[in-house]
């Protein structure tokens, strides 16, 4: 990934929960850095609770963060006011999960993807019919629909319109969080394709949040992994599912059921314990890479490829 | 060849909802022979779920359901018994395990109590051998320190914890069939691999049979002998796993077969 | 385990039950037609009232004749036309009190609602004092206080009510703003104002109908019993809480001059009750998503 043309740049972002009814604070997210080109799609996975939803609301600002920067095309969205946020959410959109609660069910489409336009005015009034004839005609929709409710469509029918509604205002990043799980497998692999068809088309950079690390698979160029607040391992995805560096990304990738009848009776076998991933060791000890962080101040990320890198945090203890 | 454990021909469902009939099952067959898994595949709205309640005579909460055909299981039909009768069988010859461990256990009761209640409703132990046994099918199950979490309530077990409760209290009396509804679904993948080795143990140890319901291919593919594949409250295909996989017969299963994302598949360069 | 078939499964039923539903539409209707026949005679009440309801004549405490249809009250007036015109006060009193109570709610709601945090405890606590005190007593206090006149008795209803309606909005308004659609729209860039006018508003407006509704009942009595008691609009012109007060001496005599307001009150009052149980039938209040 070449520094300059970063699209996106993070860097230590932090979000803390403040504590609430007898519970501590919870660090949800934490020194998490990473850049994305543009065009490019950047898959960030961990199982529930790694922070990585919370990551991906907190770069587009939906949630307060506590510490860092998110640069977005050379700005930095957490130095600006409320107002200048909003004007800079035209470059960046949001796909969520759920089709069936994320469309406003007292809407129809026309409305729904007009709401952008009206919000941003990339394009004179006038032209907001064809525009959202044409939005609804680039993610595989009839423009004749526009004019129905969204309980009228099926969940893949939905989520096409909710990517409709991302790209009216022509942005240049999209998160992406969770946008197939909630769908069957074959509306999943419509909607990833379409997903990277219009990455092709219009040069848009995904941040694509999944559990599912086979669709991950599918759409990243890079792949971070997440696990208790922080990126445990970073790289191509080509390195990072070829040869992964950290026991937690193994665990992960050797968890995924895979549809082959042989291995997958072979892995159900083997009597693996569930592996601890402890959160972190004594600084003044050598880590896994041998290194004594509390006295070489460097950070705990060492690389072990070419723009591949991983954590020494979270190593099992043998 | 000896009769199957369960036996099912011309299974029928309709939901009634207003006067209207909407059908669910439009006539299934299909055979689980002792101690053998079978596995059921499918995307949302094929009927896999009403199935697996069909079997039990359960209907989905707040429908109601018709029935019809013939569920023979070791020998008796079960649409012909009394609603007594059933609940007998419910839980002691068949057991089930679903998608959702949170809303499955009481949320007001120990974890403890709860299963001795069920033990005890099957068995006629006591409160103390009942208790004995809990503790026994927890450490089965892989809970850690079960005397210590026994008397623990459901929110403070984890959604994987939750599930291996459920499947000890699905075990508990050592059923001839288990039918597993989406049994990882809820959960992250790597305790869903931990729960799916479970249930290939407990099979294996009490050599009960298991119906394995879900829309996953990779959870399928290690776990059961034979695969139905269901489309609009019918099967369409049905064959020996490796089969299946290998050399799909119908359409639709090699389009489902196709769609699944693959770990090895050629990824992206970044 | 017989428990595990009381699970709830799939999809949960959205539409309200069926015969809940087609008793809804039933009421609704009633009470449509109740409304209707109210409006009408308020809205026309001087072209159909038979005479100038505070016309004295000779012929008072008079029984039902073909001249005075519900006969006439202690000076002679006649009590259908009372009844018509002073129906117009304490439906007008009603209408508007009950509208700035809704939108002092909705305003106080919405923002409490939506802001959450220290402006809700804020206006919650404020709202709560209002709220702790009767609500009768309260009004007697305060048209005391100022003087029973028409503005008075409004501001002071509107009042009264406000927290109620403020909370009925603020319950749901607490759970909408979590619905990912509202996230959604956060995302792309709509505007607080917007998002709480097109994106929670539509989806908490079943409740507030009910309630409204519910409350115009509600005001309508009070109205007509603050009237009763002296601190209503004052004479001569009439009102159905002034002429209970007035014909309750005489209630031997001419039981009619009671019985016409009592059964005035009792059908407005009605109307809004029934149009409340209709509509929350019909929207199935309470058991959204």
């Amino acid at each position: 990934m070449s520094g300059d043309a970063a699209l996106l740049r993070v860097r230590d972002l932090a979000v803390s929960f403040p504590p609430r009814g007898g519970h501590p604070a919870v660090r949800a997210v934490q020194d998490v850095s990473f850049e994305l080109a543009a065009g490019q799609t950047l898959g960030l996975v961990g199982e529930s609770g790694s922070g990585k939803t919370t990551t991906g609301r907190a770069i587009l600002q939906l949630q307060p963060t506590t510490g860092g920067s998110v640069e977005l095309l050379g700005r930095d969205l957490t130095a600006m006011r409320r107002g200048e946020v909003r004007a800079m959410r035209r470059h960046m959109q949001f796909v969520l999960q759920n089709p069936h609660s994320s469309l406003n069910p007292r809407m129809t489409v026309n409305r729904i993807l007009t709401e952008p336009l009206a919000v941003h005015r990339p394009i004179p009034r006038a032209e907001f019919a064809d525009r959202v004839a044409a939005l609804l005609e680039m993610v595989g929709l009839d423009p004749s629909v526009r004019h129905r409710y969204p309980h009228e469509f099926s969940g893949g029918q939905r989520q096409r319109i909710v990517i409709a509604r991302a790209l009216a205002v022509n942005p240049a990043f999209v998160v992406c969080d969770e946008p197939v799980s909630a769908l069957d497998v074959r509306t999943q692999a419509q909607i990833v394709e379409l997903l990277r068809s219009l990455q092709d088309r219009l040069g848009l950079s995904y941040l694509f949040i999944a559990h599912d690390l086979a669709i991950v698979r599918r759409v990243a160029h890079r792949v971070a992994v997440m696990y208790g607040g922080r990126i445990v391992e970073l790289g191509a995805a080509a390195q990072v599912y070829g040869s992964p560096a950290h026991p937690y990304t193994r665990a992960l990738l050797d968890a995924v059921p895979v549809p082959d009848v042989a291995s997958q009776r072979r892995k159900l076998r083997q009597d693996v314990p569930a592996p601890l991933f402890p959160p972190d060791r004594d600084p003044r000890q050598p880590c896994t890479f041998g290194e004594v962080h509390a006295s070489t101040g460097t950070s705990h990320w060492h690389q072990v490829g070419c723009g591949h890198h991983v954590s020494c945090r979270f190593w099992p203890t043998e | 060849m000896t009769e199957p454990l369960l036996d099912v021909t011309g299974l029928t469902a309709e939901f009634v909802h207003r006067g209207e009939t909407i059908p669910a099952l439009n006539g299934i067959g299909f055979t689980v022979a002792a101690g053998e898994a079978v596995g059921f595949v499918g995307e949302s709205g094929c009927g896999k779920s009403v199935m697996a309640r069909a079997i039990m005579r359960l209907a989905p909460e707040g429908s109601s359901v018709r029935l019809g055909g013939a569920v023979r299981f070791q020998g008796t039909d079960l649409m012909a018994l009394s609603e007594a009768r059933m609940r007998d069988i419910r839980g002691s010859r068949i057991a089930m395990v679903f998608q959702d461990p949170m809303t499955s256990l009481n949320p007001v009761m120990t974890i403890g109590a709860q299963m001795a209640d069920m033990i005890r409703r099957h068995t006629g132990f006591s409160a103390r051998q009942a208790r004995a046994r809990v503790l026994e099918l927890l450490d089965d199950v892989g809970i850690r320190d079960p005397q210590r979490r026994i008397d623990d309530h459901p929110h403070q077990f984890s959604g994987g914890m939750r599930q291996r409760v459920l499947i000890a209290i699905a075990v508990s009396c050592e059923p001839d069939l288990l039918i597993a509804d989406e049994p990882t679904t809820a959960l992250d993948v790597t305790v869903q691999a931990q729960i799916l080795r479970l249930l290939m143990r407990l099979r294996e140890r009490h050599g009960m049979a298991l119906m394995l319901i879900s829309h996953d291919f990779g959870v399928i593919a290690g776990m059961v002998e034979r695969v139905n594949v269901m489309l609009g409250g019918e099967i369409v295909e049905t064959g020996a796993v490796e089969q299946i996989f290998a050399a799909p017969a119908h359409a639709y299963t090699r389009a489902l077969l196709d769609a699944v994302p693959r770990l090895d598949a050629e990824g992206r360069q970044a | 385990m017989s428990e595990i078939g009381l699970l709830p499964v799939d999809a949960p039923a959205t539409a309200p039950r069926p015969t809940a539903r087609r008793a809804g539409y039933w009421l609704i209707a009633t009470g449509g037609v109740m409304l209707a026949v109210m409006l009408i005679v308020t809205a026309f009440g001087p072209f159909i009232a038979p005479y100038n309801p505070a016309a004295i004549s000779p012929d008072s405490l008079a029984g039902i004749s073909a001249q005075h249809w519900l006969g006439t009250d202690s000076i002679g007036r006649d009590v259908l036309s009372r009844l018509i015109i002073g129906g117009r006060t304490t439906l007008f009193i009603t209408a508007i009190a009950v509208s700035l109570a809704l939108m002092a709610g909705l305003v106080l709601g919405l923002l409490s609602g939506y802001m959450g945090g220290i402006v809700d405890q804020m206006v919650m606590r404020a709202l709560d004092v209002v709220f702790a005190f009767p609500v009768f007593l309260l009004a007697i206090a305060v048209v005391a206080a100022l003087g029973p006149t028409i503005p008075n008795l409004i501001l002071t209803i509107a009042i009264v009510y406000t927290p109620i309606l403020a909370r009925v909005v603020r319950g749901p308004v607490l759970s909408v703003k979590r619905w990912d659609h509202v996230e959604a729209a956060r995302s792309v860039g709509v505007s607080e104002v917007r998002l709480v006018v097109s994106h929670i508003l539509p989806l908490v407006i079943s409740p507030i109908l009910v309630e409204t509704s519910l409350t115009l009942a509600n005001t309508i009595f009070t109205v007509t019993a603050l009237s009763f008691l002296g601190l209503g609009p004052p004479p001569p012109d009439p009102n159905w809480g002034g002429m209970l007060a007035e014909a309750r001496q005489f209630m031997e005599l001419a039981p009619l001059t009671v019985i016409a307001p009592a059964a005035a009150i009792v059908f407005a009052t009605l109307t809004f009750i029934v149009l409340a149980n209709g509509l929350r039938d019909m929207l199935d209040v309470g058991g959204q998503r």
